[in-house]
């Protein structure tokens, strides 16, 4: 069972629905007040969807200088898995810990509605129990969420597969190559559009988001299975 | 030390598309000003504050849109100190 910290700002909004679904993945999950300073041992962190400080200046500018992104960005420099959604992706590439920016919708329009995304990169602690490839329906919540990167960046992430989600059928936002989601260098923080949190059982619409609370257990089993190692030397998948 | 009135202007960058300047520019046009040929919308900050010297009222204002106020990803800054203002 991994300890989850769900970081709570002002304005956050799906912070509810995010701790719900983490602990119906079996992760002992708990909220974290943005002015505290201290994860109490979490192995991940999570920051959820909402509208921190009213998204004034710009979405998430303000929430990356709050007292607990300091023990975040901690986290993950010493390679804890950080999973920022909707707000929370904004607030991690104001606060530096991803790549990019998220800017107004290419249309204008606030966006509430299931998109659909593929997933290609499986290989970071909150996609690996999907299959690459796979499509995925899950809902996109907001008025911010056109991902923007620099030529040279957009480049660097394709090459080396970082974009863990992309949207098919229809871009919504006009995001630069369609991404919904990507990952850092070194695969532990992740951020990504769309709600799974939304999206965890087929009673509020679909269970396509559910396995990314899964996989954050799922890779802590193969964590302390450091010796379970296939003859190639890849982790076997649970 | 005195007080300094610091305008800073923050725009996206060029490259980048501006969907709030277009709306803007369509709904010019269609008012009539066909005369309009591009519009860019960006944010314009009015910060008093105290400072020794012009100079340093600048380096300082400087500082803030690195440090917040502009996003070094999507936004270019301008700051001009516009004056000191009258006690």
């Amino acid at each position: 069972m991994r300890r989850v910290a769900v970081i709570r700002f002002p304005g956050s909004n799906c912070d509810v629905d995010t701790l719900a679904a983490a602990r119906e993945a079996g992760a002992d999950a708990y909220f974290v007040w943005h002015r505290d300073t201290d994860l109490r041992q979490a192995d991940v962190v999570i920051l959820p969807g909402g509208f921190s400080y009213g998204d004034y200046l710009r979405s998430g500018a303000i929430a990356r200088f709050s007292p607990v992104m300091t023990a975040v960005a901690a986290h993950a420099r010493a390679g804890g898995a950080v999973l920022g959604i909707c707000n929370g992706f904004q607030i991690l590439c104001e606060a530096g810990l991803l790549p990019g920016a998220l800017m107004r919708n290419a249309r204008l329009r606030f966006l509430s509605r299931p998109v659909w995304v593929r997933v290609d990169q499986t290989e970071t602690p909150f996609s690996c129990l999907y299959d690459k490839g796979e499509v995925l329906e899950l809902p996109i919540a907001h008025g911010d969420g056109r991902y923007v990167v620099d030529p040279h960046t957009a480049a660097e992430l394709e090459a080396t597969e970082r974009v863990v989600w992309r949207y098919v059928r229809e871009n919504p936002n006009g995001s630069t190559n369609d991404i919904a989601g990507v990952t850092n260098a070194g695969g532990n923080v992740v951020g990504l559009m769309p709600h799974p949190e939304r999206r965890t059982a087929p009673a509020v619409g679909g269970p396509d988001g559910a396995r990314v609370f899964h996989s954050m257990e799922a890779r802590h089993a193969t964590q302390h299975a450091v010796d379970m190692r296939a003859p190639d030397d890849r982790h076997l998948r649970v | 030390m005195s007080a300094f009135r610091v305008e800073v202007r923050v725009m996206p960058r060029a490259a980048l598309l501006d969907p709030q300047g277009q709306a803007v520019e369509h709904a010019l046009q269609a008012l009539g000003f066909a005369e309009v040929a591009r519009v860019r919308m960006g944010k314009h900050l009015v910060l008093e504050l105290g400072a020794a010297s012009r100079d340093e009222a600048l380096a300082r204002a400087r500082a803030m849109c690195e440090r917040l106020l502009a996003n070094p990803v999507t936004e270019d800054y301008e700051v001009a100190v516009d004056g000191e203002v009258p006690r």
